[in-house]
């Protein structure tokens, strides 16, 4: 049975550097299993936020509680795929096995089997011999993600991890991320510039903007669970999105 | 193949040039011996000869061997620790900036005459690009590969080991290949001050105004450069094709 699903306690959260406060008085709540976007103009605290919930960053002040400090129970995606050039996929998607000490105490046929597993989830398990270079931009992507789900994370975050796909693959990674979270239900934050995207992807959208990181739109989507492509067309779908720009300008 | 054919066309022109320049008499055999007479002087004294390239190849081969050693952990050393690197790196620059003629009757001083003093010379030399070119190695895997590191919990020795020392792959073997030839120049202007192998012989021949001689052992010392990077040439090949450490880009 899979673990439960981690949430997100944030209270009087303060990030400061050297001068520039990037954070203040934050407070959210995410919820355990759900889907969370953060949206917001460029240099707007997303990425620090994401950065303070990955234990990359220390908050100046405030709490931050996410359950479990010491299990590696969480994933992250960077914008860059990050792949070891002189890897194979299966080596690259090995890697936490490799540096983690709790994972690496599972046998090796337990790790074979996850990551055999994680590339399946991908659609890569026909291209583990293959190297980053030989691998479209879309596949490094793909590896990237597979890489972060070869842990069994009950928590994904996700750094603008599609900006740099082109169109139609950053669709197809968007609907293979949305049907990958339907099926584990972990909870995944996802940090995008792109209101189509979160709308697309999200229950909930948390919307940052000006100096301190505001909060100044926090919405749950009325959606159907399950995202097709020909959402993207609906007139819900277009006016959620609209009614996001709108609140950007504002 | 085909593309040592230009180089090859330009040695033979410059090769024939030269022996009718000094044939012809226009240029004085004593200041610019004809190649014929390099390769009779080479002919001639081939024992001599080998015996000296012999000791020199050795020598440098030590010296190199010392650098790439030392160099590459006095690299891992800075890449692990800021504080040593800021304490150490600056002085380093510094020393690399005296010349090595300078130093070298110094270690004459200190390692007599001989095999040691030419081996701390080549050393001397060739071991700044080494620290220099595997730190910038080591330093530029990016900021997102570290968090990745960070965030599965990886040791700094892991992280060394696993991302910055492939990362730095193409750095270490430029490092490596500009200390062979720097090894070689280090290990002659050892041996001109204590003795032994063909920069010894340089400078005797150098009082004789034996040109030829001069001229062999440059020419045999070319050699040496060439079989270094060549055999460096090798390597990296034999190890690309296993593993494509050169592809620096952001995968």
């Amino acid at each position: 049975m899979m673990p439960e699903a981690v949430g997100i306690q944030i209270e009087n959260l303060h990030k400061e550097f050297a001068d520039k406060r990037v954070i203040e008085n934050l407070n959210l709540n995410i919820e355990a299993g759900s889907f969370v976007s953060i949206v917001g103009p460029s240099g707007c605290g997303k990425s620090t936020l994401l950065r303070l919930i990955a234990g990359l960053e220390t908050p100046s002040a405030g709490t931050l509680k996410k359950a479990s400090e010491k299990e590696l129970n969480f994933s992250f995606v960077f914008q860059d795929p990050n792949l070891l050039a002189w890897r194979t996929v299966y080596e690259n998607v090995r890697l936490p096995f490799e540096l983690n000490d709790q994972l690496k105490k599972l046998s090796a046929d337990e790790q074979d089997k996850r990551i055999v597993e994680s590339l399946k989830k991908v659609h890569l398990d026909e291209s583990q011999d293959l190297f980053p270079h030989q691998l479209s931009g879309g596949m490094k992507m793909r590896v990237s993600l597979a890489r972060a789900l070869v842990n069994s994370p009950r928590l994904l975050l996700m750094d603008e991890p599609f900006a740099a796909l082109d169109e139609s693959t950053r669709f197809e990674m968007q609907r293979e991320l949305h049907s990958l979270w339907q099926k584990e239900r972990m909870t995944v934050v996802f940090v995008t510039h792109s209101l189509f995207e979160s709308t697309f992807l999200s229950e909930r959208i948390i919307m940052l903007k000006g100096v301190g990181a505001r909060v100044v739109l926090d919405q749950k989507l009325a959606l159907p669970a399950t995202r097709e492509e020909s959402l993207r067309t609906t007139e819900a779908f277009n006016k959620i999105v609209e009614g996001l720009s709108e609140r950007l300008r504002a | 193949m085909k593309r040592f054919v230009p180089a090859l066309i330009s040695f033979v022109l410059l090769t024939l040039g030269l022996e009718l320049i000094v044939r012809g008499g226009w240029v004085s055999e004593t200041l610019l011996p004809s190649p014929s007479m390099v390769l009779q002087s080479l002919a001639e004294m081939r024992g001599d000869f080998t015996v000296a390239f012999k000791e020199t190849l050795l020598n440098v081969l030590a010296g190199l061997f010392l650098s790439i050693t030392i160099g590459s952990l006095v690299a891992f050393v800075f890449s692990l620790s800021e504080i040593l690197k800021r304490a150490i790196l600056p002085f380093a620059i510094f020393f690399q900036t005296v010349p090595i003629i300078a130093i070298a009757p110094l270690l004459v001083i200190y390692f007599g005459f001989g095999s040691p003093t030419v081996i701390a010379s080549s050393f001397i030399v060739s071991i700044f690009p080494i620290i220099a070119n595997t730190l910038m190695g080591l330093e530029s895997a990016s900021q997102s590969q570290r968090d990745l590191f960070r965030i599965y919990q990886a040791t700094p020795l892991q992280t060394l080991w696993k991302l910055k020392l492939p990362h730095a792959y193409s750095y270490i073997y430029s490092g490596f290949k500009i200390s062979a030839g720097l090894s070689i120049i280090g290990a002659i202007a050892g041996e001109f001050v204590a003795g032994g192998g063909l920069g010894a012989m340089i400078d005797s021949a150098r009082t004789q105004q034996r040109v030829d001689i001069v001229f062999g052992a440059l020419l045999l010392l070319s050699l040496m450069g060439l079989l270094f990077i060549g055999a460096m040439a090798l390597i990296n090949r034999i190890i690309l094709n296993k593993r494509p450490l050169a592809t620096l880009s952001q995968e």
